[in-house]
């Protein structure tokens, strides 16, 4: 902790960065913390309650943050994950960020709790994660943790989901999107989710009603998640976003498994792999057309 | 067709219910096939509507979507084999997007029957008839798709 107090300090005495973007104790848990000052330099944080992916603050589409001037931020490697994926869709530029890597033993899925990582307790995205010491990095700080405990609670529920007919699918997810009450909390806290105007937002032609209705929830998620497909870094932050608990991480985990098996792409924090939509393989697999 | 019919709300109990489909077809392939197959006078089931796009890739998948809010039992996207495609690459990008599209409207419950991806050249004018009948014959079996327009008449409530 004192290492990335001491760096954050350096960085922003030196005018490296005009802003850290970290984490530090909130009323009540870890919150994302936006350091100018090199003298508040000692609030910045990290351990288990630190969920939030940071890197949706570099997007530029937040204008107040981009304001602030060239940033440092902390990253986990699913962070990581997601700063690589804004290098590699062009969104930002690599020599405007400063990265600070953290080696992470894992977070909680509700940071509020502050309980012992458990194989209930630790967050779905951790399981056999590949990206605890982030390579994606100009600092990499801490000692690395032991390997967290894997939560199998949505891989199972996966496994179930595909088990059930289209009929019991179309029902399961009736009932969970009859919650969502259109906050796009999903959107806002997805790294991902970068577009200047969302489609849900237009309004000529109308493509997403508005409106909190069965048929419209429907539409907004298949849209989200599409828009997803080989970009979601598998941070599970729309999830934990999400006021109704609706189990988005199963339709985000769901597609990056699809796009996986189809396309050998798997999320990774190279800016270098090429995104898998905007390419195509001659033999791509076409069993599904007739 | 009673208005009811026409706007796609008829009920699964109507006994004069048949399948509205909309097929999306690229200008370049499949319309043209299919024209060929109207030209040709092969007999085809009246219940696929067809929208003229300029390329298979142009195909949002919020079309389907849409089409399937607005009433649709089924939908057909179409358009030129793969390596014929009139923009040399389209139809290869849009094959990624169907193949995930494909994926998650299954993950979600609707069932693949509804959607069907093809390829269909401008001289496969058959291959165009049998992709309309058997569609049809498929939507029909399913039934029509009252999910989705329950959802749509009652607005605010779920199921």
């Amino acid at each position: 902790m004192k290492e990335l107090q001491d760096l954050a300090r350096k960085l922003l005495t030196e005018g490296t960065v005009q802003v850290v973007i970290g984490y530090e104790e909130g009323p009540r848990t870890a919150r994302p913390a936006f350091i100018t000052d090199p003298e508040k330099a000692g609030n910045l944080i990290f351990d288990k309650r630190c969920v939030q992916n940071l890197a949706s603050y570099l997007n530029p589409r937040r204008k107040q943050i981009v304001s602030l001037g060239k940033a440092a931020v902390v990253v986990k490697g699913c962070d990581a994950r997601a700063v690589a994926g804004l290098l590699r869709e062009n969104q930002i530029l690599r020599e405007n960020i400063v990265i600070i890597a953290v080696r992470c033993g894992g977070v909680l899925t509700d940071p509020e709790s502050n309980a012992e990582l458990t194989t209930e307790t630790t967050s779905a995205r951790c399981g056999n994660c590949d990206v605890r010491e982030p390579k994606l990095f100009d600092y990499l700080i801490g000692e690395l943790p032991p390997a967290p405990p894997v939560n199998p609670k949505r891989a199972e529920q996966i496994a179930a989901l595909e088990k059930m007919t289209a009929a019991e699918r179309w029902a399961f997810w009736s009932q969970e999107l009859s919650r969502c009450i259109r906050c796009h909390a999903c959107r806002e806290a997805c790294p991902m989710c970068f577009c200047v105007q969302c489609t849900a937002e237009k309004s000529t032609p109308l493509w997403i009603d508005p409106s909190a209705t069965p048929r419209a929830n429907r539409a907004w998620q298949t849209m989200r998640v599409l828009h997803q497909a080989g970009r979601c870094v598998d941070c599970l932050e729309c999830e934990r976003a999400c006021p109704e608990h609706i189990p988005l991480g199963l339709l985000a985990r769901y597609i990056a498994d699809s796009v996986e098996k189809r396309f050998d792409y798997k999320t990774c924090d190279d800016p270098s792999v090429v995104a898998p939509m905007g390419i195509y393989r001659t033999d791509d697999d076409e069993e599904f057309i007739r | 067709m009673s208005d009811d019919v026409e706007r796609g709300t008829s009920t699964a109990t109507s006994s004069a219910w048949s399948p509205k489909i909309v097929a999306f077809v690229c200008n370049w392939c499949t319309y043209t096939g299919a024209d060929l197959a109207g030209t040709s006078r092969l007999k085809m089931d009246p219940n696929v509507r067809v929208i003229r796009l300029t390329c298979s890739s142009r195909v949002n998948p919020l079309f389907i979507i849409k089409a399937f809010e607005r009433g649709a039992d089924g939908v057909v996207v179409s358009g030129c084999h793969t390596g014929d495609c009139h923009y040399s690459t389209g139809n290869y990008y849009a094959r990624r997007r169907f193949a995930i599209l494909h994926d998650l409207l299954d993950f979600m419950g609707v069932a693949t029957d509804r959607v069907t991806f093809s390829w269909v050249s401008a001289s496969e004018g058959n291959k165009w008839q049998e992709l309309v009948n058997e569609t049809t014959h498929r939507v029909k079996a399913l039934g029509p798709f009252h999910e989705f327009q329950d959802m749509t008449q009652k607005g605010g409530e779920c199921q």
